[in-house]
């Protein structure tokens, strides 16, 4: 299948030649995200010569493979292990993760924690669709409690993670939460967060037609699932306004923290220099 | 205090802790970067790396996890890094992820597995088939067994290289034995230590294959940030990189990152002969059980047996070669272990039927001693 170059899309330059058709469903939010990210790094001017876009397994995880640029993919859930030893050993590359819900979440929850901990100098963009997407739409824990997906055919009996608090707590640098149905600021905080100086988290809400839309919202428009998640957001400004019980199916979007701290250079350091 | 000319090689003769020979082979192979997890009886090799990686210019990182110390080291080392983790047996079975995309990805790195009893820090050799097999998917690994400190150091720098070579994770099979003794250690000089750096492209990124091997089986391989652009993945690639479903891709890809080390059995597998000229017995033998196993063969001719020993220093490949030609030679083998027999195995697929295999086995947290193998000798002498 070739796809016709009606009106080239400026930003097709920034995608590694021969990776398209790219493999996303119709109207998935995960696509959406790749095309932010090249917006934003557009907007910056990011040298893909010196990026490295790192994707872990699910359908976030390959947006990599579409870009231009160094990258790696294919394991669940290890993409900051593989980014601290790359930022490490290299600092002048800027690095990049996209992971899903799954991966920053439930098997690579821990190294979340870690690397926020440690203000590890890489930007982590986490692609949320409330469900492990790739597998067929197993319950995620982002998912709100209730819902129906593959896995929970009786609704949900966890609670949701909210991974911006996680990260906040655990000492992240740059923390926000954006969402599909907001392109514009989405991409402006990606460019905040790609420019920033430390661990920087962004989670972007993304509407998944295919499986969470069709189980668990009873659709599989993906114009239906951007307003549900539009009809589910409150800004951080308003949600101070909110009680709790109405805070607990709602993504507060917005920029969490962003302050400056020494980045991490190593668990030991020598402190006269080289020897 | 005089002036150290070279931090990274500590040129003369010391005294040295098997664990802490590691670190100085490490460094001495140029070592840049280093990741471990806590764990004994591996822990001084992280503590001594600790001390000496940052003082050199390299960089340490203790991971939240074994997950985290490998990937971060196939991190580094797509970075650029020459790159090492250490651990033991626990530690490794949660390793066998990251050595899975090593070798899918062709990534060069060293992995020291200190060999333990199940949690305890005693003497044994049952993970030696883990070693070989542990990761999924079809694939050859690269395994050496030191059997001393001297040893430690130099196939510690003997792994950096073929790691490097043959873009592939090397492990260092250590054992509590030999990582908890200390004995004496000579570091050469610095020109005097072969290092082998990976091969890098000699064409314009836009020209570049970076899966497509020369006559060796090996590509190239650059480092991120230096504008090749490669994506690597566990997924089938072909060899632009690129993820493809085509049966005949997964067959090449699995093919030839088998073959390049199949075709390198005379550069890769290593033995040692010892008393074998004349030998009608052969002991079989790797690791720390080769002190026990040359003492008994010793003991042996003085008592006039025609006993001699095949020495494994590369226990993956098998030196199947090898270990043919003593089957010839001799009515009776003895595959010599600690553990329940398992490399025993191997030995008899190779001798195939040609002579008698007989498995001395031991895991009860202590080595053979020479009178235990002499023992076997005997009976079977």
């Amino acid at each position: 299948m070739t796809i016709p170059d009606i009106v080239p899309n400026p930003l097709r330059r920034y995608l590694r030649p021969g990776s398209l058709p790219h493999f996303f469903c119709s109207g998935c939010g995960a696509a959406q995200v790749l095309n932010f990210f090249l917006q934003a790094a557009d907007e910056l001017g990011l040298d893909f010569d010196k990026l490295v876009a790192i994707g872990g397994v699910g359908c976030a995880a390959r947006i990599p493979v579409y870009l231009h640029a160094e990258a790696l993919h294919g394991i669940h859930g290890r993409t900051l292990p593989w980014a601290t030893g790359i930022k490490l050993h290299n600092p002048e590359l800027t690095v990049v993760i996209f992971a899903g819900d799954g991966d920053a979440a439930a098997i690579g929850g821990n190294h979340l924690i870690q690397a926020a901990r440690r203000n590890l100098d890489v930007t982590m963009i986490v692609v949320n669709n409330l469900n492990f997407a790739m597998t067929g739409g197993q319950v995620a824990p982002t998912t709100f409690p209730d819902l129906v997906t593959s896995t929970t055919p009786y609704g949900n009996r966890e609670r949701a993670f909210d991974l911006c608090q996680l990260a906040v707590a655990a000492g992240a640098t740059f923390v926000a939460r954006c969402s599909t149905h907001r392109p514009r600021v989405t991409i402006h905080t990606l460019k905040k967060a790609i420019q920033h100086r430390g661990f920087a988290l962004v989670e972007v809400i993304c509407q998944c037609p295919t499986y969470f839309g069709r189980r668990a919202i009873g659709s599989d428009d993906p114009a239906q699932g951007i307003r549900w998640i539009a009809e589910h957001s409150v800004s951080l400004y308003r949600a101070g306004e909110l009680a709790e019980e109405e805070l607990a199916d709602k993504f507060i979007l917005g920029t969490f923290v962003e302050k400056e701290a020494p980045v991490f250079e190593g668990s030991s350091v020598y402190p006269g220099g080289e020897g | 205090m005089p002036q150290v000319p070279n931090r990274r090689v500590l040129t003369g003769t010391h005294f040295m802790l098997g664990n802490h020979a590691v670190v100085e082979g490490a460094l001495a192979a140029g070592c840049d970067f280093f990741a471990g997890y806590p764990i004994t009886p591996a822990n001084e090799i992280s503590e001594h790396m600790a001390r000496r990686l940052p003082e050199v210019g390299g960089k340490f990182l203790q991971g939240e996890d074994e997950l985290c110390s490998i990937f971060a080291v196939t991190g580094a080392a797509l970075a650029g890094a020459r790159a090492m983790t250490a651990t033991a047996s626990a530690g490794y079975n949660y390793m066998q992820e990251g050595l899975e995309y090593a070798i899918a990805a062709e990534i060069p790195c060293v992995i020291v597995d200190v060999q333990r009893c199940r949690g305890e820090n005693f003497a044994t050799q049952a993970d030696v088939m883990q070693m070989r097999w542990g990761p999924s998917g079809d694939h050859e690994m690269i395994v050496l067994a030191p059997s001393s400190v001297q040893e430690l150091f130099d196939t510690t720098i003997r792994a950096f290289n073929l790691a490097e070579k043959y873009r592939m994770p090397v492990i260092v099979m250590s054992e509590t034995t030999i990582a908890l003794m200390r004995e004496r250690l000579v570091i050469p000089r610095p020109e005097e230590i072969e290092i082998v750096h990976r091969a890098k492209p000699s064409v314009p990124p836009e020209e570049f294959l970076p899966f497509q091997a020369g006559p060796d089986g090996v590509p190239p391989l650059p480092a991120f940030g230096e504008g090749y652009r490669v994506l690597y993945s566990l997924n089938p690639h072909d060899e632009r990189g690129s993820i493809h479903w085509d049966p005949d891709v997964f067959e090449a890809m699995y093919r030839r990152i088998t073959h390049k080390i199949t075709t390198h059995y005379d550069d890769i597998v290593r033995t040692e002969s010892f008393y074998l000229d004349d030998a009608r017995i052969g002991v079989v033998a790797y690791g720390s059980e080769c002190r026990s196993a040359l003492e008994a063969v010793e003991l042996a001719r003085a008592k006039g047996i025609r006993a001699g020993m095949l020495k494994l220093a590369t226990v993956w490949p098998v030196p199947e070669r090898e270990i043919a030609s003593l089957a010839r030679q001799c009515a009776t083998i003895l595959a010599v272990e600690m553990n329940l027999g398992k490399y025993a195995r191997e030995i008899e697929r190779v001798a195939c039927g040609t002579c008698q295999v007989v498995r001395v086995t031991k895991n009860r947290g202590v080595i053979h001693t020479p009178g235990e193998i002499l023992e076997a000798i005997e009976a079977h002498a």
